[in-house]
């Protein structure tokens, strides 16, 4: 293709959004509402599944030490606990800490005054990278020697994976409803903006213009309002963000879930509305007048 | 040159447009297609643009065999026609100016060669000074002086005028068909499709005459005899 042929082309795609700046209007709208309600809906579930995972990381498994050994020796297990498969981090407890930590959660302490560090075991705190496999990293610290016992709350990791199951299922499917329902309604938008065009694109074939010199400037012009519609609903999304952060910090919610801060989703979340606004400019157009151009 | 043989054409809801029709025109000819309503003339135009296909019979225009013709190829018969509506089909959004250059665009014309050629095509159909108007901005006859100059802009063999004069006052009609005289004057193939009785009668061309989808007559110098509808 000429280079005189492409210019005209991406000067007439351009031009064409002024000259129907209506319906341009209306597909950005279109593209804008549909990116920013799934925006807030992939934001609200990456938040809770990244709150499930902090509850998550507080069940940890208790691993008591053979009540034979000294305190250096408990000390050294710490190590081997750590090359364990699944193992994110361990904490070593002594009989003394472990006392305090039962007493304080009582709020008659002087009931247990009689209470010696001796009635208790020196422990680790085990925390896991993968709850889902509980069950086996137990099994692997019941293995090292020097432990004598492990308990682990198997019943709450599980309810614990299934309630993180059925969010991530509802999310997904929720936004995959929502990309679908969006995908229609943006297309059908393009669709109407190229109807109004349809005696256009007939003079252009009778005058002999090919396929590619009637799509292009279409393509260009859907390229450029998605990309606009895009750059827009990502802005609206941070400033929307921003200001629910605000609230919940100030609220007393804070105290109970930890929003994810928006500077560690900006680029993949500009990057999805950059994409979907460009994927559903481009195809939508491209598809909208192919059938005006069977003449 | 113009070749149809033996073509017969049936719309889907069963009406014969085109039955056994033929004929022939020669490079240079000015030519009257008439016929009543419902004659046959405008699935003519449709069959020589490549818009629809015949069921049967050979079509040959500019060289292109319109039989075998595949749809990638019709942009290129396209270029080789230049053909006015009785509606003028202009872009509206588009001046004077970009409407005549755009069909130059259509074929990879450079920068140059359209501003020389379009100023050009625009005087010659007296349009000069009216370059930046919009179609809407235009009388009727303007309106179709442009379509004119859009049709001629690529110096097409064959010029089709659908009915160019429809929506004419009778002396922006006679002016019309005065600018296509000279444009075959200077050695482009007209075809003319109208059911203007006095305006065929008032040139002395050749006439051909469709009945019902078939050739009633065909004459040089003849007339249109038919009541018009």
């Amino acid at each position: 293709m000429k280079l005189t042929k492409i210019f005209y082309l991406i000067k007439e795609g351009v031009k064409s959004i002024f000259t129907h700046g209506f319906m341009s209007f209306a597909c950005v709208l279109v593209i804008l509402a549909c990116l920013l309600i799934m925006g807030n809906f992939a934001l609200l579930s990456l938040n809770i599944d990244h709150n499930i995972k902090q509850l998550e990381s507080q069940n940890e498994i208790l691993a008591f030490v053979d009540e034979n050994l000294s305190l250096e020796d408990a000390k050294a297990i710490g190590p081997r606990l750590r090359t364990l498969d699944n193992v994110l981090d361990v904490q070593f407890v002594t009989r003394e800490e472990a006392m305090e930590s039962f007493i304080s959660k009582y709020d008659d302490e002087e009931m247990f005054s009689d209470l010696t560090p001796g009635t208790f075991r020196n422990r680790y705190l085990v925390f896991l990278e993968d709850l889902s496999r509980m069950e086996t990293t137990r099994d692997d610290i019941e293995q090292v020697e020097g432990i004598a016992e492990v308990s682990a709350s198997l019943e709450v990791s599980r309810g614990f994976i299934l309630v993180r199951n059925v969010v991530t299922i509802v999310s997904v499917a929720l936004i995959l409803i929502l990309f679908v329902i969006s995908i229609f309604i943006m297309q059908n938008t393009i669709k109407l903006a190229t109807f109004s065009r349809r005696e256009e694109i007939a003079i252009m074939k009778m005058v002999g213009a090919g396929n590619a010199f009637i799509r292009w400037p279409f393509i260009i012009q859907g390229l450029v309002l998605g990309m606009l519609g895009g750059v827009i609903a990502f802005l609206l999304q941070m400033g929307i963000y921003e200001v629910l952060t605000r609230r919940i910090a100030a609220s007393s919610l804070a105290m109970m879930v930890e929003v994810l801060p928006f500077n560690t989703l900006m680029y993949p979340l500009l990057g999805v509305f950059l994409g979907l606004g460009l994927l559903v400019g481009t195809f939508g157009s491209s598809i909208a007048i192919r059938n005006y151009l069977k003449v | 040159m113009v070749h149809l043989s033996d073509v017969s054409m049936t719309y889907k809801a069963g009406t014969h447009a085109a039955d056994h029709l033929s004929m022939d025109i020669q490079d240079g000819e000015f030519v009257f297609l008439v016929g009543q309503s419902g004659s046959g003339k405008t699935t003519i135009i449709k069959l020589l643009t490549g818009e629809v296909r015949a069921d049967e019979g050979e079509i040959e225009v500019n060289g292109f065999d319109l039989r075998t013709i595949r749809r990638r190829n019709l942009p290129a018969l396209r270029r080789t026609l230049g053909v006015i509506f009785q509606d003028f089909r202009l872009i509206s959004n588009k001046t004077v100016y970009e409407n005549v250059a755009f069909a130059m665009h259509v074929i990879g014309a450079s920068r140059h060669e359209i501003r020389e050629r379009v100023p050009y095509v625009l005087k010659l159909v007296g349009l000069e000074g009216r370059e930046k108007r919009l179609p809407q901005e235009l009388s009727g006859g303007e309106q179709q002086r442009v379509a004119i100059a859009r049709a001629l802009v690529n110096s097409p063999s064959l010029i089709i005028a659908d009915e160019p004069t429809g929506n004419l006052d009778p002396a922006r009609s006679l002016e019309l068909m005065l600018l296509l005289h000279k444009i075959n004057e200077l050695g482009t193939t007209v075809l003319v499709v109208t059911h203007e009785k006095e305006l065929v009668n008032a040139f002395s061309k050749r006439v051909i005459t469709l009945e019902e989808g078939r050739v009633a007559s065909d004459g040089t110098g003849g007339y249109y005899g038919h009541e018009a509808d």
